[in-house]
């Protein structure tokens, strides 16, 4: 008997069509602006990782995004060569995230109050980094340059040959293969035990600690995971736009990889990548003209899906699709209806999820009567 | 002395600005445990109303006062009905959606304002304090804010609103139990919550200058006050933790820079949160209002 | 005592101005299956989540010990690495995942993957869920969540089970097969049961310990217990469902 098919399982048909897709792109097209497509959906996908499937809401997870940009900067600066750098811009996020994760998760942090300490935490990194203008605020050679930022550094080089740059097409490589990489070592992760007990924790804290697990210690090590991952696109990010500036960090930033995940849905890894991609494609869209408030559509989006499609685009198509062939009855030879629910998979529960407060069942009692009883929740029942 | 003087001044006014901003999202969290993102939209949106009524002749004390509640506290309504209502209980689409329409509002003021920062002058005259000379203003930010609270106080201690109010925060299905409709009680207290914002916002106008983007900086330092404040006793727990905010963030101020002030402030959130995970009132004001 | 599987001595727990547990000394040894009973407030569940970790304890508290190990100051997730399988109060399962999710993640912990997939169909076997294996928890009925949850706690191979209620809310077959179940669990584990249900209770048959006001008040086989009139007079005014 099989447990928990699904979040593991890799469908190899898909996976490799879509590989073939972005490795085959730049033979047909430009990949300046994939490239930069590529690396949000590697962003988001780090936060869809953490969010979907452990259930940790993160509202800066921005901070990471930055500290990987301006870890390599800095460190390409000093250092002249980028092998070191982009290693460093992959640690220095995850460090930082596992210290800033112990010291929530092993103080049992609720999740509003996670929330507000991520929060927090990007919002200094912001506020000290647009502050450091001024020739004295320098980590070695480079200086961290306050609002303007660290212009002008090396960008990835063939590692050891610190005169080739992989400028152009080279990078959009990196990032493809980054983002298939990160997506396979996500669902590894998540085939693997340790996947599964996040799933777990997810559910019930409660209960999986009751069952014996150190639930801080696992939180604690998804969290690393995902900055690690947001390091990486950060570091790339940076590579893509030769600046890193305190935007980086900001709440703006934040709040996009926050849109494009649960746009594109909570609770699997292709939707947040696909969400990064069409979003991120729409804010690229809007910023060369002024018709439309890209705010104004940005938030009216948010507050749509919110309220219609709660788990996203993504499950909600998914879910469509199963509904489609859902109940199929058959009447048995002496007039016995059977129903065969295909939606009740084991498989499908695993990823089910449910946003709100953890610990108990999802359906919270807080407001008597409340209207709107997220969709989902009915479409699993057969 | 004249600089202690000053000292003192300077944090009785960055507390009741924190305090004043923190009000309405104090309610509205304590209250129905929403967190209104869109909450410092709605204090830009204020200050903002302010700003046009001023433009059209209104006389500035009324359009701050007045106006600019009565229109946020709409604004406020409006949004209850179309959009809170149907997240109660699910408190991070909550976060989620006002956050989205924070963004929204932002967009709709930018194309009606325009993006560029605009100011409203401010009515009172500045005073010499010694060799220091100072915003006759400030004063009247901080009176305002006193008299808020108490007012605030008042109506949660000596009302039969304020009855309601307090037995609702402590259990949602009190205001059924007592013959009211929840509901309306929500929806009520969220326009409350809004149209404190406003005035909050059409107060502050004269000071901070307006930028569509100024709601960032404000819900930023609200939400941290109030969540450390936590939702136990609004009140108290509000002023405890702008108190404590007011007072670190302007000493740093002044001992090093106002930079790191403001992350002197957010580091102390962080500490605060850790050490006590239900916020200040739900350590220490555990039975008060 | 040499054969203790649980001891505490002077277990202390307050709350405030109450005084939940008062000095308790309670001895379980190997292989007993023993009743905790008492009415609403007197400390039972209380004392239970002393034992648990679910309440965490200092030197102040007194002193509890599990197989000889000082359980004081331990988190509830070391205590069941000791082998102690908790079923609390309110059940607590993962309701978005399948019955057989809930169980892999109990075997899982205890077995390693190798054998995690036999360890959950013996459960399954055991504990009769065969029929709702692939059910969505969050689906079922309160007192299959009540059987899902102890078969969690099966699932984890323990040598001492701590139930706390689980006749809640079930009724007639269901608490006859709760009974039968629990038996079986003795042959291979020490056993406390805390419930208020004294049907249930006197179905079980076991030595009863009862609690009043924090403090045990008398311990004996059940039939002594409940025909004591101290007892008796306890429970007036409490009675179950």
């Amino acid at each position: 008997m099989k447990a928990w098919p699904s979040i593991g399982q890799i469908r190899w048909g898909w996976f490799l069509a879509a590989a073939a897709v972005l490795l085959l792109w730049p033979v047909f097209a430009d990949t300046h602006t994939p490239t930069v497509l590529l690396i949000w959906a590697l962003f988001a996908l780090s936060l869809g990782l953490m969010w979907g499937y452990a259930g940790l809401l993160s509202f800066g997870h921005s901070a990471y995004f930055g500290l990987g940009a301006y870890t390599y900067a800095i460190a390409v600066i000093n250092i002249g060569e980028s092998t070191v750098p982009l290693l460093l811009a992959v640690l220095v996020p995850a460090v930082v995230a596992a210290v800033i994760g112990a010291m929530m998760f092993y103080g049992r942090i609720s999740d509003v109050y996670m929330g507000v300490i991520t929060l927090v935490v990007t919002l200094i990194l912001f506020k000290f980094m647009s502050a450091t203008a001024g020739d004295q605020y320098a980590i070695g050679d480079a200086r961290l340059g306050g609002f303007n930022g660290i212009p002008g550094f090396p960008i990835l080089n063939v590692p050891g040959m610190p005169e080739i740059s992989l400028f152009g097409v080279p990078m959009y490589y990196i990032a493809a293969v980054s983002l298939l990489g990160c997506y396979l070592i996500s669902r590894w992760i998540l085939a693997r035990s340790f996947g599964r007990v996040l799933v777990g924790i997810r559910e019930n804290e409660a209960r999986c600690e009751l069952l014996g697990y150190s639930v801080p210690a696992y939180k604690t090590a998804i969290f690393t995971i995902s900055a690690a991952m947001a390091g990486l696109a950060g570091c790339l990010f940076a590579n893509w736009t030769e600046i890193v500036t305190p935007g980086v960090f900001s709440l703006r930033s934040a709040a996009e990889v926050i849109v494009w995940t649960i746009v594109g849905g909570v609770g699997t890894l292709i939707g947040p990548v696909l969400g990064a991609m069409a979003l991120g494609m729409v804010k690229l869209l809007l910023g060369e003209q002024t018709v439309i408030d890209n705010s104004l559509l940005l938030g009216l989006i948010l507050v749509v899906v919110v309220l219609a499609i709660p788990r996203g685009v993504v499950p909600a198509l998914q879910g469509w699709w199963r509904g489609r062939a859902r109940i199929r009855v058959q009447r048995a030879g002496h007039g016995r209806v059977r129903q065969r629910a295909t939606t009740v998979r084991s498989g499908e529960s695993a990823t089910g999820w449910r946003r709100d407060a953890p610990g108990g069942s999802g359906a919270s009692a807080e407001a008597p009567g409340t209207g709107g009883r997220l969709p989902a929740q009915r479409a699993v029942r057969p | 002395m004249d600089y202690a003087a000053v000292v003192v001044l300077q944090i009785l006014y960055m507390i009741a600005f924190l305090a004043l901003i923190s009000a309405g999202l104090a309610i509205v969290f304590g209250m129905m445990r929403v967190i209104n993102l869109a909450h410092g939209e709605f204090v830009m949106l204020g200050g903002y109303t302010t700003l046009a009524c001023d433009r059209a002749g209104i006389d500035i004390w009324f359009a701050m006062l007045v106006i600019a509640p009565l229109v946020v506290g709409l604004v406020g309504l409006i949004i209850e009905r179309l959009v809170i209502r149907f997240l109660y209980g699910r408190m991070i689409d909550t976060m989620l959606a006002t956050w989205g329409l924070s963004l929204l509002l932002i967009g709709l003021v930018t194309l009606i304002f325009g993006s560029s920062a605009v100011s409203v002058a401010a009515p009172l005259p500045g005073y010499q304090l010694g060799e220091f000379q100072m915003g006759g203003y400030n004063l009247f930010i901080i009176l305002v804010t006193l008299v808020l609270y108490v007012a605030m106080w008042v109506v949660l201690r000596h009302t039969r609103l304020g009855l309601v109010a307090r037995g609702a925060m402590q259990n949602a299905e009190i205001a059924s139990a007592l013959g009211y409709n929840p509901r309306t009680v929500y929806m009520v207290t969220f326009t409350i919550g809004a149209a404190l914002s406003g005035l909050a916002g059409g107060v502050l106008a004269p000071l901070t200058g307006l930028l569509p983007a100024s709601g960032g900086a404000y819900i930023g330092q609200a939400f941290i006050a109030v969540i450390t404040g936590g939702a136990g006793a609004v009140i108290a727990g509000t002023l405890a933790s702008t108190g404590l905010f007011g007072v670190v963030s302007q000493l740093v101020s002044f001992a090093y820079s106002p930079v790191i002030g403001e992350i002197a402030m957010l580091a102390l959130a962080i500490i605060l949160l850790r050490l006590m995970p239900q916020g200040i009132s739900g350590r220490f004001f555990r039975n008060s209002q | 005592m040499s054969d203790a599987v649980v001891e505490t001595i002077d277990l202390t727990m307050r709350f405030g101005g109450v005084t939940a547990v008062d000095h308790v000394n309670f001895t379980l040894r190997e292989r007993e299956l023993r009743c905790l009973i008492g009415p609403n407030g007197a400390g039972k569940s209380t004392f239970f989540k002393c034992l648990t970790g679910q309440y965490r304890l200092t030197s102040a508290n007194g002193r509890v010990f599990i197989r000889g190990a000082d359980v004081v100051g331990m988190r509830p997730h070391e205590v069941v690495r000791m082998g102690v399988g908790i079923k609390t109060q309110v059940p607590s399962v993962m309701n978005g995942l399948t019955v057989t999710e809930n169980l892999w993640l109990a075997a899982r912990r205890a077995h390693g993957w190798a054998r995690s997939t036999a360890e959950v169909q013996r459960v399954i076997d055991e504990v009769g869920l065969a029929d709702i294996a692939r059910r969505q928890v969050g689906e079922l009925a309160h007192g299959q969540r009540q059987m899902v949850e102890i078969g969690i706690v099966l699932a984890q191979d323990p040598w001492l089970v701590l139930l706390d209620e689980p006749a809640a809310g079930i009724t007639g077959a269901e608490v006859e097969r709760l009974v039968v179940l629990i038996r079986q669990i003795n042959q291979s584990a020490s056993v406390v049961v805390v419930d208020h249900d004294m049907e249930f209770v006197r179905m079980l048959g076991s030595t009863i310990t009862v609690f009043h006001q924090g403090a045990v008040l008398t311990e004996g086989l059940a039939p002594q217990v409940l025909a004591d009139a101290r007892v008796r007079e306890v429970y007036i005014g409490n009675r179950t469902q």
